[in-house]
């Protein structure tokens, strides 16, 4: 079936979603025509991502209908099916992309999850990376890539797989202007090359849409119109897509809303509010910020132009004193930024670049908390937020939490917070960022208000050329070096540009240039090859619908191994931990009691009384102190923990024995650990036991025992040394602590991040992806078991007595079953705070209490007794010991091996159930 | 006088904050009350409930009375197994005792003959190997003495009387003991887990910046942590302690409760304080989470808690004397089951909270440090 015949790529009927109270998508029916370029146009949150979501199938459809290339996209197979022939590029610059692995290790990743040959990918990689000019950084990590970079990336990656439906969500948000216009050359060659293919882009921006051919505009979860770019512009009688936009807008939303107003700058005098002197930034061989000059007046609007990655938030955070600068001088009110000066920080308030109050409180909490750290009076403080509640448009939702606001009202609140103690200067970091244009223009009121109004310094960066455009002066930034700084209108003048993109992105080419020339290479830019057709090889669907692929299990495995080998410090402490643990373990616990301190209230002081104590010192057992002088002395002495033993022999001890009258001697004890106790008064039981049956000989007494003799024998480790027991405990404890702490991240670290929408886009299974995940983990933990079955051997010279073979396969097993409990826990948070957390917590009781390292398992009852019998420490630890001290085979242990076996399978079983498919 | 304030109004944010995570709050809820309870009641290392089988090859009177006498809570009722299933039970770990009865034995013992009665322990459970013998013992000596002759003679009473009084704790009982460990622990690992995890998470979400930017010093950000947190422990404790530990378990506190509260508030200052030291040595999540468990399991069993500090190696016991549980767990002891007064204890109070200045200060030094890290 050919699908480039449909006339309809996309088909949505009565498409409703919600997110608890707030609604995402409100009943949409849409047809999207085949084979076009068509956009979504709309400000943030009025649930653009949500519908190209849905229409990648990695969120889950809640009502209507949505045909996807013919199919039914909430059918899970015919997902499956389709999935390889969609593409899906998620929001955020670089979020699908692993920023530890290489270019060509992240590009290499998505071939192999649909199954290509190694020829095949080669062949894909290398045609991708020389059409989007990443040939020359193959081995980069993806983090370090400038975001421009990061999206070509994004894209080779999802065009690897030749896909039918393209979608791109907010791909050139955050990206500089001349990258920006590469990217979407980049996009035109490729449908040259691909002409059935359909894209379908979200985006912020109007002046990309235009040259759409076919867009959807889209607000509050409704379709305001659709339509070629001219229609349109037509239909409302506007020049631009912006204008036609905000007249398509309902009223409410609209209303009060007027382009900002910005009368001009006069200057005051007086020194600089900022200066900058060859302000540098390193960090290790990669300079963030190269000596950069600026000085901004006061009262001024002063702006930072560049995209994602050019060392605005660097400098602004020298500004700040939060970096050191490694060299130049910043200085604000001419006196030199330190990184401790509290008092000059009272002058300034700062907005961070992502939102950065705190979510769990209410407006009106945050504004409180921030007038009190800033010292406000009381009375002054309350004054205060009412005052900026009404100023900032905030009564309304004055007690609601932080976290349910739209973004556009978060960013008043932080420029509230900001100005809550009425400084003279203000730096804002991208303060707009992901603003619906509307809310922005409104911002830009308060902003002009302050400065114009209050004399406050304005000191803020952007991407948005409009917003640069109201700056009184401006500075272009690049690479960590200021190419421009003047007037908008200036820089302008001086590129003889049409407007102030067309200027920067001169002055772009021209950094491009000197630098390509600096390093002696063509400028690569301009001269990108228009993308020569080349035979790849194709592989057979086939292989792509197979149900279970060892090459998608593979793929996912591969990445992990690669991310963990990348990360020195996790794979140090993964290897090295363990072995240092053991090492101090074997070393130190053990329950062996001796050198018990002790002491005698000798009340006799004869030499039969002398002579019992005698029996006590000199043994390894106890340790002898000062004699005791009194029952004050000795309650003292026990309390205080210097003593653990009390002996109390009475006056007349010497003339009652030689009488035959029986003396009591009295032992005291310190029960305060009744094991160590326990261990104290069989000791001296023993000790009494051997001194009276010495008496009764020398008084030619015959022994006082009844004719039953006791024998114990001891099975399994003769003389009692706790290292036999302890040293194969030690291994069961951390193969369970370990590998389960190490897995517990491998999941929600990715749901965290972002990346985990690889797997809800690709053709992949949830058994193959967690098995994926679970393999490399496997693998360290088999080398830590190796290695401490090692060290139990060389070093604490505990041999394995019984089956090799019984002891690995139940090692094998058993770390199956850890880094299983690891995986459902990373499957069941939603945080990586909450899986380490619980990590610690769950599994270190049963693992210590409950596994029979201490305590028989056949004592432990209720919920110790259960909790025992579904947590895999508790059988490893039987075979553990089984194999190294009991001599034991597999005869005698298969069922503590079937039993591992069991728990790992159920433990992988339960993960794959929980762990979901699609977004909710 | 302001910083004061400060670390005042940077606290109550900190509660509130922590009052709208219902997983946290549960987690703390689990740790000093499933997580105290379950361990006391039955992972306790004594002879509770050992398990012991009888290999009955007499089948007397007095065989059956002693196959009756091993009874909870120090023993589970005895199994009675064939002499041929010994060795297999044995390897399963089915049993840790078994006893060994001979033909003919309560004819032997009543003719005065000398018979032998064999118990078989497992020597790898190692908390109740060793003394289990020695209560088996007892109980046979007293199930024995009827049917021996020789017990009424005069002659063959002791010459010398052995009276074993354990002071702080009568009957030994480990539930005690146990209970008091895990509240330990469970202090230790929510302290080090909750503060450092809260001060990466403010540093991933930028709001540790954002307060640095703010006429605010390090140091008044850190003992706001301390002390929100600290509170919040403290409560925990004390529910813990009144409600498990006196209530559902019973066991006597012994000592003064103002003392034991005015150690726990040091020792949380300093493990608090270890906790974000921690977190300023790691870039992420799973490296912190890597860093802080090997920590906090040395300090779960090498404090002197789960096994005997003075069993551990010399120069093992020198260095743990540089992590403050060590401390605390020889403090709690004194205080808890000893009822010792301020002048035993104040050497352990002094060096948890010089440890805890330690930390402090090497913390406060690498706050800057850590944040021009994670560019």
């Amino acid at each position: 079936m050919d699908i480039s015949v449909h006339d309809c790529v996309v088909r949505l009927q009565g498409v409703s979603q919600r997110y608890g109270k707030a609604v995402a998508l409100d009943d949409i029916s849409l047809e999207i025509p085949a084979g076009k370029m068509i956009g979504l146009i709309g400000p943030d949150g009025v649930g653009k991502s949500t519908l190209l979501g849905i229409v990648a199938g990695v969120r889950r459809l809640q009502g209507g209908k949505v045909q996807v290339l013919g199919g039914n996209i909430d059918d899970a197979s015919f997902r499956n099916a389709v999935s390889s022939q969609v593409a899906y590029l998620p929001q955020g610059l670089g979020k699908n992309l692993y920023p530890t692995l290489s270019i060509f290790e992240n590009a290499d990743f998505f071939g192999r999850l649909f199954g290509q040959s190694r020829e095949e990918r080669e062949a894909r990689i290398s045609d991708l990376f020389a059409s989007t000019d990443l040939s020359p950084f193959r081995e980069r990590p993806a983090g370090k890539l400038s975001g421009g970079m990061k999206q070509k990336l994004g894209l080779c990656c999802s065009l690897i797989h030749d896909p039918e439906l393209l979608i791109l969500d907010e791909p050139t948000t955050g990206v500089d202007p001349l990258a920006r216009r590469q990217f979407w050359e980049l996009i035109a060659r490729i449908r040259v090359r691909r002409p059935s293919m359909s894209v379908l882009v979200a985006t912020a921006y109007m002046d990309e849409a235009e040259g759409f051919d076919w867009l959807v505009a889209m607000d509050a979860g409704k379709v305001l119109a659709t339509g070629t770019p001219d229609e349109l512009r037509r239909s409302t009688n506007e020049t631009t897509l912006e204008r036609a936009f905000i007249k398509l807008l309902p009223e409410e939303a609209t209303r009060g809303h007027k382009e900002p107003q910005i009368t001009p700058y006069k200057s005051s005098g007086g020194p600089p509010a900022i200066e900058a002197k060859g302000l540098t930034q390193r960090f290790g061989t990669f300079t963030a910020v190269d000596h950069v000059n600026f000085r901004i007046e006061r009262g001024e609007i002063f702006g930072f132009l560049g995209s994602n990655g050019c060392g605005k938030t660097t400098t602004m955070k020298m500004l700040t004193g939060l970096l050191p600068p490694t060299e130049g001088t910043a200085l604000l009110f001419g006196k030199p930024v330190k990184g401790g000066d509290v008092e000059s920080r009272r002058r300034v308030g700062f907005m961070t670049q992502a939102f950065s109050l705190y979510t769990e409180l209410t407006v009106r909490q945050n504004l409180v908390l921030h007038a009190r750290l800033f010292d406000l009076p009381p009375e002054k403080a309350s004054a205060r937020v009412t005052e900026l509640l009404t100023g900032f448009g905030l009564e309304q939702v004055a007690d609601t939490l932080t976290e349910s606001l739209p973004l556009g009202i978060r960013q008043r609140l932080s420029l509230a917070v900001a100005v809550i103690h009425e400084p003279e200067m203000l730096i804002l970091d991208e303060p707009t960022s992901g603003v619906d244009p509307v809310a922005r223009d409104g911002f830009w009121e308060l902003l002009i208000r302050l400065s114009r109004e209050n004399g406050v310094t304005i000191f803020l960066s952007t991407h948005f050329m409009n917003e640069a455009e109201r700056c009184d002066r401006m500075s272009m930034m690049h690479g960590g070096k200021v190419l421009a700084q003047g007037p908008p209108a200036q820089l302008v003048a001086e590129r003889k540009a049409k407007n102030l993109e067309a200027a920067f992105i001169g002055y772009l080419e021209d950094a491009a240039k000197e630098q390509a020339a600096a390093r002696g290479e063509p400028a690569a830019a301009a001269a990108a090859p228009a993308g020569a057709e080349v035979n790849v090889p194709q592989t057979a669907h086939a292989a792509v619908k197979s149900r279970f692929s060892f090459g998608r299990v593979w793929a996912f495995a591969r990445r992990e191994a690669v991310e963990l080998l990348h990360d020195r410090v996790r794979l140090g402490f993964a290897v090295a931990g363990p072995l240092l643990l053991m090492a101090v373990f074997g070393w130190g616990i053990s329950l062996d009691v001796d050198h018990l301190p002790f002491a005698t209230l000798d009340g006799d002081d004869s030499s039969l009384s002398r002579q019992y104590t005698d029996n006590f010192r000199g043994s390894y057992y106890f340790e002898e102190k000062s004699p005791l002088s009194g029952y004050p002395e000795l309650n003292r002495r026990l309390r205080n923990g210097e003593l653990r033993i009390a002996l109390d022999i009475p006056a007349g001890f010497q003339q009652d024995l030689a009488r035959g009258r029986q003396p009591e001697v009295s032992a005291v004890l310190d029960a305060a650990m009744p094991f160590r106790a326990e261990t104290a008064r069989s000791y001296v039981q023993a000790v009494h036991g051997q001194y009276q049956a010495r008496l009764r000989e020398a008084k030619g007494l015959p022994p006082a025992a009844s004719p039953m003799k006791l024998e114990t024998r001891a099975l399994f480790n003769q003389d009692f040394k706790s290292i036999y027991a302890m040293v194969p405990g030690d291994i069961m404890l951390l193969l369970m602590l370990i590998p389960s702490m190490l897995t517990a991240l491998s999941v929600v670290r990715e749901k965290e991040l972002g990346s985990i929408a690889n797997f809800y886009a690709a053709p992949a299974t949830r058994t193959e992806f967690l098995l994926g995940k679970q393999l490399p983990y496997v693998t360290v933990a088999l080398i830590q078991f190796a290695t401490l079955v090692a060290l139990a051997v060389v070093l604490f010279q505990v041999p394995v007595k019984g089956s090799w073979l019984t002891l690995i396969v139940g090692g094998v097993l058993y770390v199956l079953a850890s880094t299983g409990f690891g995986l459902l826990l990373s499957v069941f948070a939603s945080t990586q705070t909450a899986a380490i957390f619980a990590a610690a917590i769950i599994a270190i009781l049963p693992a210590v209490q409950f596994s029979g390292m201490f305590v028989p398992v056949s004592s432990l009852t209720g919920g110790a007794w259960f909790a025992a019998k579904i947590f895999p420490s508790t059988y490893f630890q039987a075979v553990s010991v089984g194999t190294f001290t009991k001599a034991l085979r597999l005869v005698s242990l298969w069922p503590q091996v079937a039993a591992l076996a069991l728990i790992a399978i159920v433990y992988f079983l339960v993960s794959v159930l929980l762990l979901k498919k699609q977004e909710a | 006088m302001k910083t004061l304030k400060h670390i005042g109004q940077l606290g109550v944010k900190e509660l509130l904050s922590l009052a709208r995570d219902p997983v946290l709050l549960f987690l703390i809820a689990y740790c000093f009350s499933f997580s105290v309870y379950t361990p006391a009641k039955s992972a306790v290392m004594d002879v509770i409930n050992a398990s012991v089988a009888v290999v009955d090859e007499d089948d007397s009177e007095v065989s059956r009375n002693i196959r009756a006498a091993l009874l909870p809570p120090l023993f589970l009722p005895a199994a009675r197994i064939a002499f041929s299933d010994i060795n297999r039970a044995m390897n399963a770990g089915q049993y840790t005792f078994i006893i060994d009865i001979p033909p003919r034995f309560q004819q032997d013992l009543q003719r005065g003959v000398t018979t032998t009665v064999e118990i078989i322990a497992d020597a790898t459970a190692m908390s109740q190997a060793g003394r289990g013998p020695e209560y088996i013992r007892n109980i046979m000596d007293h199930e024995v003495r009827p049917f021996w002759a020789g017990s009424r003679d005069p002659r063959n009473q002791d010459l010398v009387k052995l009276n074993i009084r354990a002071r702080f704790n009568p009957n030994m009982q480990q539930s005690w003991f146990v209970a008091v460990n895990q509240i330990i622990n469970n202090i230790s690992v929510l302290a080090i887990f909750l503060c450092g995890a809260a001060v990466l998470r403010e540093r991933e979400h930028g709001t540790l910046e954002h307060l640095l930017v703010m006429p605010l010093r390090p140091a008044e950000l850190m003992f706001a942590k301390i002390w929100a947190n600290g509170i919040v422990v403290i409560a925990a404790v004390m529910l813990s302690l009144f409600l498990v530990v006196k209530g559902a378990l019973g066991v006597p506190v012994a000592g003064s409760i103002p003392l034991f509260l005015l150690g726990l508030t040091i020792y949380l200052f300093s493990v608090t304080a270890l906790g974000i030291m921690l977190a300023t040595l790691v870039r992420s999540m799973p490296q912190f989470g890597l860093l802080a468990f090997p920590v906090f399991i040395v300090m779960s069993l090498l404090s002197g808690g789960q096994t005997p500090l003075e069993s551990m190696p010399l120069a093992l016991q020198k260095i743990m004397q540089v992590v403050p549980s060590t401390h605390f767990v020889s403090f709690s002891q004194a205080v808890l089951f000893r009822n010792a007064d301020f002048s035993m204890v104040w050497p352990d109070l002094t060096k948890m909270f010089v440890i805890g200045c330690v930390y402090t200060v090497y913390t406060l030094s690498r706050f800057r440090k850590m944040l021009a890290a994670v560019q």
